[in-house]
């Protein structure tokens, strides 16, 4: 797993709510039996039309915006538990995902993957959103260690909270397995307590 | 010191804890299907781990298999391939596989419960959302993602913050007209789809006490559909009479200690939770959805809301018209939420002696194998087959869309599904999510009725 301590990127702006793993990535695409190369069908249906043409006006499709930061609009990622969502959005490029608020499975799998879900004020979302669509060259940093994001050159931040287990986790690039396996032993000795 | 009914569960499976952290807890019970499994058996590979526990595993192929012909060898090269690799994968690690043909194969959420394997009390993952299914046991289940179906592969653990608590209480009797399906989809109506996000849901009221398993498996089966992480329904006598009437019970349990366990699981009358919803069950009448999300649904002969939120006007409706009479081309009714054969008698039972529309293309993919062989045996297949009926083998089929039951562009859908998500069932696919009375009423007149009206009309299918 790659590690986030910051980051420093322009970013690519989605408002929409609700957005759930379904639209992230299509359940066809799920056929793959490796983890790689998800990143091309992310958000298939939204880029293309039925008959396979480039949909103009989606913005993955707008080479103007770019980023490697995706601001997106409240409850992203709700709906199936496909970790494949969160490999298509990291494959694509992405590293770091902003909203006010993520569905469960869906920020489980991307703190597992490497890929930051940054959870803001809907306030300030709304300001983000504002700022982009004004200046898309804008950049934002966004600060693992100090918990913070803001728009650079200008005064304006927020700070974002995250469990300290999982910071320290993302941090350093790693995931719960070896925690677990040092418990074996722990483990083991509570099985032989239970009956079924 | 009172409890509800999640802490009992939470408390008794927890292993260990970070201090201000999350916690290490047990699971009891962890099923693996073909889509999500290889990466995790892949991951586990090159870490050079073993599987922990693999008596606590099953494995069965539903996501991605064909529903037509299961006998014959499978023509998608891809899903093939998934299927055989996940059948490699147990062969080497020696986790009961239930594959195509296998007389426990199904559904995976579906199989969980009539096999035994599913047990009041117990901690259950799986890697599918809907494995919220099995709260209906008062069991903790919930979905995970790969990384963490490898985690537990990998130790029988998960870390885990402990979620908040909800609880949804509903007041009173329903109609005579309303299933379950239907109080679900009004309760996320309600909730919102994002209301519970954060929240392990626990549903009380004498409505849920009356409601049979397969009834609160439906309910329980869609509480992720309003974000939540899981829900729950207490054990009473209609639990514990469930397991009497299937046929395989485990072995290695002892009866007298689990019931012992098994008779505690309810929460305590003075308990706080976190937030709690009380509504009145005579509110609900059958519902259906007009939206692309499950939160969008309401009485079947209400009209289109004005603030009707859909970005793309996917769904092709406007504001101020009702759905009734909306010519309808495909009726689905399978998957984890409605496909038991509970539902597949309520269809049975309204399309008796009847044909369905010419223009419908009517589904019925039974959950499992267990649930055919059930159906044979009470000769729904016949009365269904001879109403019209295409009768499926089981697998998830036109829920998610993944094997060839794909729906056309632009086709409306009457489904028994949890999703109405944007192409869901297939590239500009229009679902409208319903009960499997609502769902078979519509296959027959081959567009939306008012079902209320209809209702002693339903009571004469049957007779005649």
């Amino acid at each position: 797993m790659e590690k986030i301590e910051r980051l420093e990127s322009r970013a690519i702006p989605l408002p929409i709510e609700n957005i759930d793993t379904d639209q992230i990535i299509p359940a066809r695409f799920l056929k793959s039996s490796k983890r790689q190369d998800f990143g091309k069908n992310l958000f298939r249906d939204w880029k293309y039309s039925n008959k396979g043409h480039i949909k103009e006006n989606f913005i993955l499709n707008n080479s103007r915006f770019s980023g490697q930061i995706l601001l997106v609009g409240r409850n992203f990622g709700s709906g199936s538990s496909r970790e494949h969502a969160a490999w298509a959005l990291f494959d694509y490029g992405f590293r770091i995902v902003i909203s006010s608020f993520f569905a469960d499975i869906f920020k489980e799998n991307a703190l597992n993957n490497g890929l930051l879900p940054v959870e803001i004020s809907e306030r300030y979302l709304k300001y983000l959103f504002k700022t982009i669509f004004y200046n898309r060259h804008i950049l934002f940093s966004v600060s693992l260690y100090r918990q913070i994001i803001k728009i650079e050159k200008s005064f304006f931040y927020d700070y974002f909270s995250m469990e300290k287990y999982k910071k320290t986790c993302v941090l350093i690039g790693q995931d719960d397995i070896d925690f677990l396996i040092s418990l074996i032993y722990k483990i083991k000795t509570f099985e032989k307590k239970i009956h079924f | 010191m009172s409890k509800t009914l999640f802490e009992k569960v939470w408390e008794s499976h927890i292993i260990d804890s970070i201090p201000k952290g999350p916690s290490v807890l047990y699971i009891d019970r962890h099923f693996i299907h073909e889509v999500t499994s290889p990466q995790a058996f892949e991951e586990l590979k090159t870490r050079v781990l073993l599987i922990f526990k693999k008596e606590r595993m099953i494995a069965t192929v539903d996501h991605n298999v064909p529903t037509k012909n299961q006998h014959l060898p499978i023509l998608d090269t891809l899903s093939k391939k998934q299927v055989q690799i996940l059948f490699e994968n147990c062969k080497i690690n020696g986790i009961d596989f239930f594959g195509l043909l296998h007389k426990n194969q199904g559904i995976v959420h579906i199989i969980g419960p009539e096999l035994g394997y599913t047990l009041p009390g117990m901690t259950i993952v799986c890697g599918d959302s809907h494995t919220s299914t099995h709260g209906a046991f008062s069991a903790i289940a919930f979905g995970i993602g790969t990384r963490q179906v490898a985690m537990v592969m990998a130790s029988q653990c998960l870390v885990q913050k402990k979620p908040k608590q909800m609880r949804i209480h509903l007041i009173g009797l329903t109609k005579i007209s309303v299933s379950p399906k239907d109080v679900i989809l009004y309760i996320i109506s309600k909730v919102g789809t994002d209301g519970a996000v954060g929240y392990f849901v626990e549903y009380s009221g004498k409505i849920f006490r009356k409601m049979s398993m397969e009834g609160r498996m439906t309910i329980c089966n869609m509480s992720i559909e309003m974000g939540a992480k899981g829900g729950l329904i207490a054990t009473d006598k209609t639990t514990l009479n469930y397991f009497n009437k299937i046929k395989f019970i485990p072995k290695n349990i002892l009866l007298e200690e689990a019931l012992y366990y098994w008779r505690r699981l309810y929460t305590d009358t003075d308990v706080f939770v976190d937030r709690e919803y009380h509504f009145y069950a005579s509110d609900i009448s059958p519902m259906i959805t007009y939206g692309t999300n499950p939160g969008m649904s309401f009485n079947i002969i209400s009209r289109i809301p004005k603030n009707n939120v859909d970005p793309q006007q996917y769904m092709g409706f406007k504001a101020g018209y009702s759905l009734i009479g909306l010519p309808i081309q495909y009726v689905f009714i399978g998957s984890c939420t409605n496909s038991r054969i509970e539902d597949l008698r309520i269809v049975a039972h309204v399309v008796k002696n009847r044909k369905k529309a010419f223009h419908v293309l009517a589904l019925i993919v039974p959950g499992s194998r267990q649930v055919v062989s059930q159906a044979k045996k009470e000769g729904l297949d016949i009365i269904l087959k001879q109403s019209g009926f295409e009768f499926r083998e089981p697998g998830c089929s036109a829920c998610l869309g993944m094997n060839e039951d794909k729906l056309p562009f632009g086709a409306y859908c009457i489904s028994t599904s949890n999703r109405n998500f944007i192409g869901r069932q297939g590239f500009g696919a229009r679902t409208l999510l319903a009960s499997p009375l609502v769902a078979s009423i519509v296959a027959i007149e081959g567009k939306i009725i008012d079902v209320n009206k209809h209702m002693s009309k339903i009571e004469r299918y049957g007779k005649n």
